[in-house]
């Protein structure tokens, strides 16, 4: 039993031309207390769409939604009261991209106002939400307004908001892609240590895949409405069965920025760039070295990385192999073979076709 | 100094200070109506402004019976030109006044004049209120009250104090159509004491109040709106 049950959820919208936009179609999601789940795919992969069915922000065209164990959604129809959703949902949390503070109230108004029917008094309230601004280590901008705050400080009193209520649930809709990788870094340590003092369970949304790699225990990879696959972290990471998933998993950006400041023309027929990933631990640190002893390819360079998943050495490569078909066929297996996950790219770090 | 200025404004000194065609008097009937139909007008306006935000599609409650319902209602009454609805809505304002003349009785076309061109501007003023806040505070389990208080109304109060201003100075302006239902006021010196009677020196005087009333209007709700507003500075 899940603490969000999505099942065979689909929402659809009504397009111009009379068409039907499938944005969510038959998503089976089951997060477990206590879980990270990132959520990620590419801009309007339908990953806003499906979050926002967890609090009925969205109200889905059909399938079951269950939180906490009440039930929100069966076979599309709403089952919870419009009083109940309101109560249910100051028990789920959420962030958003543009942090979505009120602007005319200042910084301890704005957590206060999520108090407002928490049945405390006015001393108590504001008691609440000055030590909620001490847990985002912002207690000192209380009586600041939110324009007077850097972005990641409007997006941590937006975090101070969102667990007003104690919530079990916290939902981040793209917190950090508004933010530089300094601040972005700082949110994420945040949700990590939040997540472990409130015992909270954390969707994450992101089209970044190295902010899932930080703080994630489980993953789910959306393409064009649909899960297309989803996991463990190091399962998806080392394992990744669908070809968007092995590109999505490398660390994407990176490697793309790396290929685009490579500046490479265009490869001719007997060269191939591959992403390599794997555990260092379970790899010998001469791959490269073998590639050529046994296959007789010259591999070179283009980028390298270890991060750690959960205390696990990651490492992420890429290499440009210049041999002909057949040898480029041999190199993909001989890789396989030593348990590393291969993805063919072109030159501008899309996946190749 | 006091002589020179009988001199050249004969008439204004004949109208008087206080009594019926007193500047005192017209002054006062002037504030009286601004005042009481931007009362009437303005409550009127925000709930049909607020009414129009909240059912409409995307909105919070969305209505189409109540969306379409004010929203025909504020188009026509936008459309009847004020000197022909003081004339139109006579027969309510007796009902409502007990008379269809004088100060009172020019309230109520003025609040009707006023409140559909308010309307609109509110509604135009609230829709500005960024969407995601709307649903920030639906995800934090807030009420509708809640959202139309402090979340449509209170973000929105520096443009809300914006356009108030606006429709004050345009109020101001149809209370001095409301002269020719004999309601007074400066607008009605200006014509009936002045145009008519060639005391070219009354209207000026009149005109001259006219501006600096609308003139201190402006300066209160620039004000108003600059201090409202903390949202990007
Ligand atoms: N209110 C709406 N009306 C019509 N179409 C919509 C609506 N909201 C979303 N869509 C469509 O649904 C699809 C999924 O959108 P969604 O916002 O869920 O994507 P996303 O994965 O969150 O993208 P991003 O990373 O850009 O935020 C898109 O094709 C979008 O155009
Ligand atoms: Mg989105």
């Amino acid at each position: 039993m899940g603490i969000i049950e999505l099942q065979h959820v689909n929402v659809d919208f009504p397009d111009k031309k009379r068409e039907v936009v499938h944005a969510v179609h038959d998503v089976n999601l089951t997060i477990e207390k206590g879980d990270i789940y990132g959520v990620v795919g590419f801009s309007g992969a339908g990953k806003s769409t499906l979050v926002r069915t967890i609090n009925l922000l969205q109200k889905p065209s059909g399938g079951n939604i269950k939180v906490n164990g009440t039930d929100f959604i069966k076979d599309g129809k709403q089952v919870i009261s419009n009083k109940d959703l309101q109560l249910a949902r100051r028990k789920i949390g959420m962030i958003f991209q543009n942090f979505n503070l009120l602007n005319e109230i200042t910084v301890v108004e704005n957590v206060a106002f999520a108090l407002k029917h928490s049945g405390l008094k006015d001393n108590e309230v504001e008691e609440k939400s000055l030590k909620l601004l001490e847990l985002v280590d912002l207690k000192e901008k209380a009586e600041f307004y939110p324009a007077q705050l850097s972005g990641g400080q409007q997006q941590r009193v937006a975090i101070a908001r969102a667990l007003a209520n104690e919530p079990d649930i916290l939902i981040s809709d793209e917190a950090t892609s508004a933010l530089d990788p300094q601040n972005t870094q700082q949110i994420l340590d945040l949700l990590k240590k939040l997540k472990d003092e409130l015992n909270l369970t954390i969707v994450l949304i992101t089209h970044e895949m190295s902010a899932v790699k930080k703080i994630c225990d489980k993953v789910a990879v959306m393409q064009q409405g649909e899960i297309i696959e989803k996991g463990n972290l190091r399962d998806v990471v080392l394992h990744p069965k669908n070809t968007l998933t092995k590109s999505f998993v490398g660390g994407s950006l990176e490697v793309i920025n790396t290929l685009k400041s490579l500046n490479l023309s265009n490869l001719n027929d007997e060269e191939a760039i591959y992403q390599l990933i794997y555990s260092v631990a379970n790899v010998t640190k001469t791959i490269i070295i073998d590639l050529y002893r046994e296959i007789g390819v010259e591999a070179s360079m283009l980028y390298g990385n270890v991060e750690l998943l959960d205390d696990e050495p990651i490492g992420t490569l890429l290499v440009l192999v210049k041999g002909d078909n057949e040898k480029q066929q041999q190199t993909v297996q001989f890789l396989e073979k030593e348990q590393v996950a291969v993805t063919r790219l072109n030159e501008k770090g899309d996946l190749y076709e | 100094m006091s002589s020179w200025f009988n001199k050249v404004f004969p008439n204004v000194i004949n109208l008087g200070w206080t009594g019926d065609t007193g500047w005192a008097s017209s002054i006062y009937q002037t504030l009286f109506m601004t005042f009481w139909s931007a009362i009437f007008g303005g409550i009127l306006g925000i709930v049909f402004g607020v009414i129009l935000v909240l059912t409409k599609e995307n909105g919070v409650k969305p209505n189409k019976f109540w969306f379409n319902l004010c929203d025909k209602i504020v188009s026509i009454f936008r459309a009847i030109p004020f000197i022909i609805l003081l004339a139109f809505i006579a027969p309510v304002t007796q009902i409502i006044a007990g008379t269809q003349i004088g100060m009172n009785a020019a309230l109520v076309p003025l609040s009707l004049g006023v409140f559909p061109f308010y309307a609109r501007q509110v509604q135009v003023a609230l829709e500005s209120v960024d969407q995601g806040k709307i649903e920030a505070a639906q995800s934090l389990g807030a009420t509708t009250w809640d959202i139309i208080f402090n979340v449509y109304l209170n973000e929105a109060r520096s443009e809300l104090a914006r356009v108030s201003t606006v429709t004050i100075i345009s109020l101001i302006g149809l209370t001095a159509m409301a002269g020719a239902i004999g309601s007074g006021g400066l607008g009605n010196t200006a014509i009936s004491y002045g145009y008519q009677r060639f005391n070219n020196d009354v209207t000026f005087v009149a005109t001259l109040l006219v501006v600096i009333l609308i003139f201190i209007v402006q300066i209160i709700g620039d004000f108003l709106a600059k201090h409202l507003n903390h949202q990007n500075r």
